[in-house]
């Protein structure tokens, strides 16, 4: 551990602002820098220093300012310096939590995320047992889809999407019309919020798939073969075992993927920004868009930051279940 | 019909229906991206035929063409690539660092210090825009690439600092110390053992968050004006008021996608197990 110590003066890169050591150290004979052996109580604070500092201002500060600017009325002659910020009180919520509109997008963002979450996380599972049921050629060909549509820049994705459910061009729409009875030609799926949402999940779900998958296999091969086998051997079916031995093994993972995803759906916003020419209408809006559209085109940053706020905490719940499961896995090394 | 087998020697019947189904999967889950090439490399009055082509038939780089110079291309890309390198420099270098701290270090407070690193990895960024907007703003770091900087590195850091710890809890103390019994100064030990194996954890790690960083969209749109725009949100020019031209976009967007696409199939597999190593034995 006390070679972590000096490593600290003898990395090349120069954001160190603690630096202890001659800089410039780059041999392998390291300078050991001033500290003293004794001084190993400091020596873990100094390394995480650079590190926290970014955090806490970067982040820390924005957070504390998130929820001060939610208690305050806050609009576009403060933002111009013309006025001071001045405290409202519960104002802020209260005029979101009496507007119909704000639980309108509440509920449609609740629906939304779970409709993803569920769809990722069976159709992920589906794949993930498929793969180990195809041969090695057809295994190789989805696996490198998967990874393909999982390395796609979300903003790529999106604009593939837009083209594929096109209304005049689209390639989805020539498809579904070729089926017998049906005519799709000229069809415009973001007509309606309901359809248009249920592309934009399509497309959130496509790109989430991959990384369930690939977890989720990885966390097959550890199932152990002994334990199928005799519950196989004591008359479990197919569903059996699965019920009884693979899922119950996979569990962690599962939670960790699902509160992953639950946290990733629940703040999509470029798809819905993009698919909506930077303009989401009133049936499209979600919790993150309905935000953003409150601070940047109504110019009213405070109420963006209370409908922010109210998501943040909408989340919290998820994020302390996810956190607990990290810091078993953490406290097992 | 047992689920969960991987080889069932018996069934080869069975076995061939599933990789008709497997076969089915890779098309759908491939599909889009396929259509993305086929579009960009045909004609443009090709792409909007009414009855389209599967297969290509003449091949174009027209549509490329078109999309370079529909607006400036290489201004974003290299504001783009200046913003991720910088980035993932100093998020390494940082972040190496409190790796070290919380997986090498018994003290006082890494418990807190990890659930605090976990907890801003948990924060929605788009909660965070009207904030650090306004920070920005008042510190007149709107529209400059430094600011943006200063962003991506509280996003990139949480997740480097957990992703490097994982891989060095998995590199064996006692190496270390077997270096030091042998004569190695500790940072000797350290760049001799603990180091090697440890880069390409590192170059995974960087790549991993180079991607992260080129690919930000919310806070490149709302921290840049026009004329700084980065390239996700260069491939909004595409959609004017008259509509879109969708195969010059699908040209930008095979342009934008496939270095993103080659690099994250080289990082993928190293990732993938580090972001859950260990998650089983929970």
């Amino acid at each position: 551990m006390s070679a972590a110590q000096t490593t600290a003066a003898d990395l090349p890169p120069a954001k160190q602002k603690t630096s202890t050591g001659p800089g410039a150290g780059t041999g392998s004979t390291g300078a050991a820098g001033k500290p003293a052996r004794k001084g190993a109580v400091a020596t873990p604070w100094l390394l995480l220093a650079p590190c926290l500092l970014v955090i806490v201002l970067v982040m820390g500060y924005p957070l504390y300012r998130l929820v001060s600017l939610s208690f305050q009325s806050f609009g576009k002659s403060e933002l111009w310096g013309f006025k001071e910020a001045e405290f409202v009180g519960f104002d802020n919520f209260a005029k979101i939590l009496g507007d119909g509109v704000f639980w309108s997008v509440v509920l449609r963002t609740v629906v939304f995320t779970v409709g993803a979450v569920v769809l990722t996380m069976v159709i992920g599972m589906l794949i993930a047992l498929l793969l180990q049921k195809v041969s090695g050629v057809v295994k190789a060909l989805i696996s490198i889809a998967l990874v393909a549509s999982w390395g796609m820049p979300i903003i790529v994705a999106t604009a593939v999407f837009k083209w594929l459910f096109d209304a005049d061009y689209g390639v989805l729409n020539y498809l579904m019309s070729r089926l017998p009875g049906v005519d799709m030609i000229g069809h415009n799926w973001f007509a309606s919020g309901p359809q248009g949402l249920m592309v934009i999940m399509l497309l959130v779900v496509w790109g989430a798939v991959p990384f369930v998958v690939i977890t989720l296999s990885a966390g097959l091969t550890q199932v152990p073969k002994e334990l199928e086998e005799a519950a196989r051997l004591d008359g479990a079916g197919a569903i059996g075992v699965f019920r009884h031995v693979t899922l119950p093994i996979l569990k962690p993972i599962i939670v960790m993927l699902t509160t992953l995803s639950v946290i990733w759906d629940m703040g999509v916003f470029p798809q819905v920004f993009v698919m909506r020419n930077g303009n989401p209408e009133a049936e499209f809006e979600l919790l993150t868009t309905y935000s953003y559209q409150q601070a940047f085109v109504v110019n009213d940053y405070s109420g963006g930051s209370a409908i922010a706020l109210v998501t943040v905490l909408l989340l919290l719940g998820v994020v302390a279940v996810y956190m607990r499961q990290m810091l078993k896995i953490g406290e097992v090394e | 019909m047992t689920l969960t087998t991987p080889s069932t020697r018996k069934g080869g019947t069975s076995r061939l229906g599933w990789n008709v189904i497997g076969l089915l999967v890779f098309a759908v889950v491939g599909f889009p991206v396929y259509w993305m090439l086929n579009t960009a490399f045909k004609p443009a009055k090709d792409a909007i035929d009414p009855s389209p082509q599967f297969f290509p038939r003449t091949f174009t780089l027209d549509n490329f063409r078109r999309a370079l110079e529909i607006s400036d291309f290489w201004g974003p890309v290299g504001r783009s690539l200046i913003v991720s390198l910088v980035v993932v420099v100093i998020g390494i270098a940082v972040g190496l660092l409190a790796a070290l701290a919380i997986s090498r270090f018994a003290f006082r407070g890494r418990k807190i210090v990890i659930v605090g690193i976990l907890a801003v990895q948990m924060v929605p960024l788009v909660a965070m825009i009207i904030p650090v907007f306004l920070l920005l703003n008042d510190l007149g770091q709107y529209d400059k690439l430094t600011g943006l900087i200063i962003t991506y590195l509280t996003f990139i850091l949480p997740f480097t600092v957990w992703t490097l710890r994982g891989f060095i809890v998995n590199i064996p103390k006692e190496l270390e110390e077997a270096a030091q019994v042998d004569g190695c100064t500790p940072t000797g030990a350290f760049l001799r053992v603990v180091f090697p194996l440890l880069a390409p954890g590192m170059v995974a790690t960087s790549v991993y968050g180079f991607i992260q960083a080129w690919n930000e969209y919310l806070y490149a749109l709302m921290l840049m004006s026009q004329q700084n725009q980065t390239a996700t949100v260069w491939l909004g020019n595409f959609t004017t008021k008259n509509g879109t031209e969708f195969a010059p976009m699908m040209a930008g967007s095979t342009m934008m996608a496939i270095p993103i696409v080659v690099l994250f199939l080289i990082v993928q597999r190293k990732m993938a197990a580090g972001l859950t190593a260990g998650a089983v034995k929970g």
